[in-house]
Parts: structure tokens; C-alpha cells; sequence
């Protein structure tokens, strides 16, 4: 019954297709476009959420397109990371859309093209974002990438202006760069190995020449590593996003990024698992976190200081996935998951302070919190969220990051623990200042206030609302708050379940028996199950996890006794 | 595996020119070196099908390696493909460029320009603008303007907050 409902897993991909389809047939008709749109994407969650509920116990499953077996057909592939990762980007893309039909920024009012694109175009961009995820051969996940990629490029250039335009240009020209190095990576894949599956290519990798090896991880990694904005190849991020409207930055801030985060996870784990480049890792790591936050704190455009952090951010994701440890990954699939959710609401939440004070410059900003308090505590919870105050989801992400770091505890490791702490720092900084500038301070103390925040009174203030920010927009903004804050609320389950998917990743068996067949693994087994256990990444030993954190000795404890596993045992007091 | 040794040299050269012209600011020499490049790509994909073969359909007698391995066709087709669209829409974003700003370059980011002058790290030798040659059209009407076009030392473009607003409606 599983394989059979599995078996649906490539309309994941085929539903936003036929929807884009659809809606192109009806360009003429905007309503009927919109309610196609949103149509296709609701089925679409629901199929994924199904999909989800299959493979939370039973793991992972691959479909053979057309009935060819492995590694002659094209392989789809759902394990739990990849399910974990759909639901929550199509989640996400519903509830921008929502937003976008609300703004009507989907109506193209100043713009007079013949054809209405928004809403195939934003279809498409979904299809090829989940065709990235289930891609099981390495071409595949090109189109895929490319697929999206050409959507984001048509959505962001919308409309044409100067600003749009020159922001696009860069995008598209750094985007061509980063598919050319991958699509010569992929060249390169298949000369030295005559496969482009990924679970061929995880077998025949181990015979090649370390040299050759290295190379190829490389390239492809300088490749994913401009898409996912890594530091020394993130500089077209901050330029090109900010320019686009709300909803379309707000979705392309949330999903493009970790599209490259995912890339970088499946061919670390699977392609070129062991440690051998985790110390080039996690200096990158660390100069993406320090360098994108020092950015961000030098803006004054909320949106370009969004942008920052976003690049900030993905240092954290590069840190937990280089520490090679079940618990470091654990962490960083949960913290994706968080960070999607967070950054997106956060540009959603920017446009409607765009929207309702005019200006989306925190020199022009002021006693947002007084006109409308509900913005206030949009901004507020995923702006704390973002900074990982506790208990929301981000510290809770953090911390499992820091905690495999400790447990590795190499001087690199701890280098990046202090990093990551104070770029937390420095994200509370950048937030508190929009938060201070924008919702505390006084309007009357702007100089150069937009006469939006100069109402004659409160009540004005307060009937200004209900015209700029419109139930339609809010509600979508206000459901992805609520979703941040359920990552917090189930943080139990998902961390656990972030902890199976690690270990199937790590193991690899789960995987390559699912494309290549049983008898094809069985032949292996041994080399993979001693490579793994090389990697110190036992499954989960039942201790609730004391193997992974590192012994804490504190001046402050009482006598303590370990017992043979290490745990320790309170000394009985007057013995 | 066997490589055309001709084929290679050429895939060198076209990677070669293709990054050295996409180093430029001019986009229509961007534009052709994403061309180059993944030509580049293209050729390097055809390349590890090895020796040249039979056509890959059965025929009896034939041992598995005489035939020529037909998928790095397959993916090379998909590629040239994406790449003939990618070109193609870089071309109209171009000549979209070209008519509202009558520019054929890459210019720098309005915002991180303020941002460098309010941290200070503006330095007029590095970072004043290079006024561009576009003598070609002085004497001529604006279309988007209306005025006549001068021989304006800021660049072709004034740089108004006029023109910035517009650029982001």
C-alpha cells in the first residue's frame, strides 16, 4: 500500500506543470487564472502532506520514470529530507500566493503586457523547485535547477523597469555562470564515471582517484555554492532580491537558496561522504555568517538587510552539514525547514510595512508600533525568531548546530561556535534597530516621514490600516507566523524525525536500495556499513544522545560518579 | 577513453574567450560569452561519449563497445536547448535595458554606492562614474523624455531621483 501511494510522488512535479498550463490557456481571464493557480497548489500540498505521512516511518522510496530500472532510467526519489523539504517549500508558495492575490501584485496594473504571467510563471517556478528536490540523477536536478530558475528570472524582471532590469541582469548573468559550472561538472561526472544517477555515481565515486575526486566535489560545489549565496559567491544576492516586488522576493529569499542548500546536503552525504574537505567547509562557513551579517548591519533598506542575513544565515546551514555528525545534520534539515519559513515572512512582513508606512528605509520609518500594533508583532516574532531567541525554532536549530560542534570539539569547531554565537548577536542588533527605528521611535522625530506616518490622530492611524493592510494579506503573513512558531511548538518530533532522515543519509543504504535494487547494495554492504561506522555516525544508540555532547565540567556541580556508559550518577549526599 | 585532441583544444579556447568576455561590463559581450561557455560545455558533454561508434541500435555480431554511447547526445540536446532560451531571453532583457536606460552596461547598485559613502569607503579615484560613450546619440529626441540629447559629462543617463523612482515603479 505505501509503494503503491509513493507511486504518485512524480506528480509533485506534474500538477504545477498542468496548472501552469491551464492558466496560460486562460491568460485572458484573471479570476479564473488565480482560482487554477491556487487550486493546483492546495492539491499539490495536500499530495505532498500524503506523501510526508508515507514516509515518516517507512523511509525512502524511488520511481522508475516509464518502467526503466536504475541507472538507465530517470529515477524519482522521496526520503524523508526530500519530503520534509517539498511540503514545507509548497506550504511556503501557497501562502505567498495568497499574499501576492491580495497585494494584486499579480495583475501587473502598471504594466501592459499582452499576456498575464504571473501565475503560470509562479507555477512553474513550484514545479521546478520540487522537481530539484526529487530529482535522482544528477541532470535531472539541472533541469530541475533550470527550470526554476528561468521562472524566477521571468518573475523577477516583472514588469521592466530601470531598477528591475539592471537587478536582473546581474541575477540572470551569476545564475548562467553557477548552471554552466554545474552542467560542465555534470560532463565531467560522466566522463570519469559513465553515469549521471546519483546512486550509481555513489558507488563508482569510491573507485576513482582521490585527485580526480577532489575535483569533481569541488566543481560541483562552487557550482551549488553560487545558487545557495556561500560567501565568496553570494555578492549578486543583496543586489538582485531586493528590487523585485514583495511576494516574489519574499519566495525567492525562502526557497532559491536552500534549492542549492538541498543540492549541497544530497551530494555531500551521498556522492562524497567522509571528511575530507569539512575544514574548507567551515571557514567558509564562518566568513559566510561574519561577512553576511557585517553586511547587513551597514544597511538601511530593511529588504537589503533581509537579504544580508539571509546570506548570514546560510553559514549556519554550510556549518551543520561540514561537521559530518548525525546530530550536526539533524540540526541543519530542521533549521532549512525554520529558515525558509522565517526569511520568507519576513519579506512578506517588509512589503506590508512597505505598504503601510510608504517606505521600506528604516531612516524613514516610525511609531509603527502605535499605528498598527499587529504589524508590530508580525515583525517582532519572526525578527526574535530570525535573531534565535529562545524558545523559538532558530534557537533551537542553533543550539543542536553548536552542540555537534561541540562534540566534535577541534579548535575549527569552536572557532565556529563562537562565530555563530556572535552572528546571533549581530542578527538581534540588525533587527533591533529596524525594530527601534521603525516601531518605536516617534513618527514626529523622522525628518523625512512619508505623510502616511503623519496622520492627524490615532484613530486616523488606525482607519489608515484597515485600507493599506488588507485582511487578504495579513492572513497569509499572519498563517506563516504561526507555522514558524509551530516549529518551536513540535520541535520534538521534527528534530527527531530531522534525526531519522540524517541517519538514512548518512547510511546511504536506505537510498541506493531504493534506486539500484536490493541485490545491487547487497554486493556493497559491507564497504558501505564499515565506511559509515568510520564516520562515527552510529544510528541513534538509545541514550537520548549523551555519545554526542561533549562531558561539561563546571565548578558549580555536586560530586558526581560516572557509570560504565558514561552517564553520570548523583552521589548519595551524607554516605 | 579516447578524446579528439582538436575538439578539446577548441573547448579550451572557447571556455578561455567565454570567461574573458564575460568579465566585461558591456552585456552584449556578456551575452556572448555565455554563448562561447556553453558551447564549451556542449562540446566537453560530446566528448565523453569517447570514440566514435556505430549508431546504438542492435545489430548481431557487434560487441557492446563498438557502439557509440548514445546519452551524452540525449543530455547534450536538453542542454543546448536550455542554453538557446537562456540566450534568447537575455537578448530581450538587453535590448529592455537598452531602450529605457540607453545603456549597454552593467552600472553598480544605487544603494551599495550610499552605503559606501555613509561608511566612507568612497574613494573618487576607484568609484566616481566613467562617463560612457554614447556620442552616437546626442542631437537626437529622448524617447522617453521628450528632450533633446546632450553631450552630458555625468553619463548618457541623469541620475536624478526622478529617474530612480520611475526605474522602481
Amino acid at each position: 500500500m505505501d509503494a503503491e501511494l509513493l507511486s504518485f510522488t512524480p506528480l509533485a512535479v506534474l500538477l504545477p506543470f498542468f496548472g501552469a498550463a491551464f492558466a496560460f490557456a486562460f491568460y485572458k481571464n484573471q479570476s479564473t487564472q488565480k482560482s487554477i493557480t491556487i487550486g493546483t497548489l492546495v492539491a499539490t500540498v495536500v499530495l505532498e502532506v500524503i506523501l510526508l505521512t508515507e514516509v515518516w516511518h517507512g523511509g525512502t522510496h524511488a520511481v522508475h520514470l516509464a518502467g526503466w530500472p536504475a541507472p538507465y532510467g530517470i529515477a524519482m526519489v522521496i526520503d524523508r529530507f526530500s519530503a520534509l523539504m517539498l511540503v514545507v517549500s509548497s506550504i511556503i508558495t501557497l501562502a505567498v500566493l495568497l499574499y501576492a492575490v491580495g497585494q494584486g501584485a499579480a495583475e501587473e496594473k502598471n504594466d501592459a503586457g499582452p499576456v498575464s504571467i504571473f501565475y503560470p510563471t509562479y507555477l512553474i517556478l513550484v514545479a521546478g523547485v520540487s522537481n530539484a528536490f526529487l530529482a535522482g540523477d544528477l541532470f535531472n536536478l539541472y533541469v530541475g535547477f533550470e527550470i526554476f530558475l528561468t521562472a524566477s528570472y521571468v518573475l523577477l524582471t516583472l514588469g521592466g523597469g530601470e531598477a528591475r532590469i539592471r537587478a536582473g541582469v546581474t541575477y540572470v548573468v551569476v545564475s548562467i555562470l553557477s548552471s554552466m559550472i554545474f552542467l560542465i561538472a555534470i560532463g565531467a561526472f560522466y566522463a570519469a564515471t559513465g553515469t549521471v544517477n546519483l546512486a550509481d555515481l555513489a558507488l563508482k565515486l569510491q573507485e576513482l582517484d582521490p585527485g580526480v575526486q577532489l575535483m569533481l566535489h569541488v566543481l560541483l560545489l562552487i557550482g551549488f555554492g553560487i545558487k545557495a549565496a556561500v560567501f565568496p559567491l553570494a555578492f549578486w544576492l543583496p543586489d538582485s532580491y531586493p528590487t523585485a516586488p514583495a511576494p516574489v522576493t519574499a519566495v525567492f529569499a525562502g526557497l532559491l537558496t536552500k534549492v542549492g542548500i538541498y543540492a549541497i546536503i544530497r551530494t555531500e552525504t551521498l556522492l562524497f561522504p567522509g571528511e575530507r574537505i569539512n575544514t574548507a567547509l567551515m571557514i567558509v562557513a564562518a566568513l559566510t555568517m561574519i561577512v553576511g551579517i557585517l553586511g547587513a548591519l551597514a544597511q538601511a533598506d530593511i529588504k537589503r538587510m533581509l537579504s544580508f542575513t539571509l546570506i548570514s544565515h546560510i553559514g549556519y546551514l554550510v556549518f551543520g552539514l561540514s561537521l559530518t555528525s548525525i546530530i550536526g545534520m539533524a540540526a541543519t534539515i530542521y533549521y532549512v525547514a525554520h529558515h525558509i519559513t522565517i526569511q520568507t515572512t519576513l519579506f512578506l512582513v517588509t512589503g506590508l510595512i512597505e505598504r503601510r508606512a510608504g517606505s521600506s528605509n528604516v531612516d524613514r520609518l516610525g511609531s509603527l508600533a502605535k499605528f498598527s500594533p499587529a504589524l508590530a508583532l508580525l515583525f517582532f516574532i519572526p525578527a526574535m525568531n530570525l535573531a534565535g531567541i529562545p524558545p523559538f525554532s532558530g534557537f533551537i536549530g542553533k543550539l543542536g548546530m553548536m552542540a555537534g560542534g561541540i562534540a566534535e570539539n577541534t579548535w575549527i569547531t569552536w572557532t565556529l561556535v563562537t562565530a555563530s554565537v556572535l552572528t546571533s548577536l549581530l542578527t538581534l542588533l540588525a533587527v533591533a534597530r529596524i525594530w527601534s527605528r521603525g516601531f518605536w521611535r516617534s513618527a514626529e522625530d523622522v525628518p523625512e516621514a512619508d505623510k502616511l506616518l503623519r496622520p492627524k490622530t490615532l484613530a486616523h492611524a488606525r482607519a489608515a490600516n484597515k485600507r493599506l493592510l488588507p485582511a487578504t494579506m495579513v492572513v497569509p503573513t499572519a498563517a506563516l507566523v504561526a507555522m514558524s512558531l509551530a516549529f518551536s511548538v513540535f520541535a520534538g518530533p521534527l528534530m527527531d524525525y530531522s534525526r531519522a532522515a540524517a541517519q538514512d543519509m548518512y547510511q546511504r543504504t536506505p537510498y541506493l536500495e531504493a534506486v539500484l535494487g536490493l541485490e545491487r547494495v547487497d554486493a556493497v554492504r559491507d564497504d558501505l556499513e564499515g565506511f559509515t561506522r568510520e564516520l562515527d555516525n552510529e544510528p541513534d544508540p538509545g541514550d537520548d544522545g549523551v555519545d554526542d555532547y561533549a562531558p561539561v565540567d563546571t565548578s558549580l556541580q555536586p560530586d558526581m560518579q560516572t557509570d560504565e556508559s558514561g552517564t553520570s550518577v548523583d552521589t548519595e549526599v551524607g554516605e | 577513453m579516447t578524446v579528439n585532441l582538436t575538439l578539446l583544444t577548441v573547448m579550451g579556447v572557447m571556455f578561455a574567450v567565454g570567461i574573458y568576455l564575460m568579465l566585461e561590463r558591456s552585456l552584449t559581450r556578456v551575452l556572448l560569452g555565455t554563448i562561447l561557455l556553453s558551447n564549451g560545455a556542449n562540446l566537453l558533454i560530446l566528448m565523453t561519449a569517447g570514440r566514435a561508434g556505430y549508431a546504438p541500435l542492435y545489430r548481431d555480431g557487434l560487441e557492446a563497445d563498438e557502439y557509440l554511447d548514445p546519452l551524452p547526445q540525449a543530455l547534450l540536446l536538453t542542454a543546448i536547448v536550455i542554453a538557446f532560451a537562456m540566450v534568447a531571453f537575455m537578448l530581450a532583457l538587453i535590448y529592455r535595458s537598452w531602450i529605457l536606460a540607453r545603456q549597454d552596461e552593467v552600472t553598480d547598485d544605487e544603494e551599495d554606492r550610499r552605503v559606501a559613502e555613509t561608511v566612507g569607503a568612497y574613494d573618487p579615484e576607484e568609484d566616481a562614474e566613467v562617463p560612457s560613450e554614447a556620442s552616437e546619440f546626442i542631437g537626437e529626441v529622448d524617447p522617453n523624455t521628450g528632450t533633446l540629447r546632450t553631450d552630458d559629462a555625468a553619463g548618457p543617463r541623469p541620475e536624478t531621483e526622478e529617474s530612480v523612482e520611475r526605474g522602481e515603479r
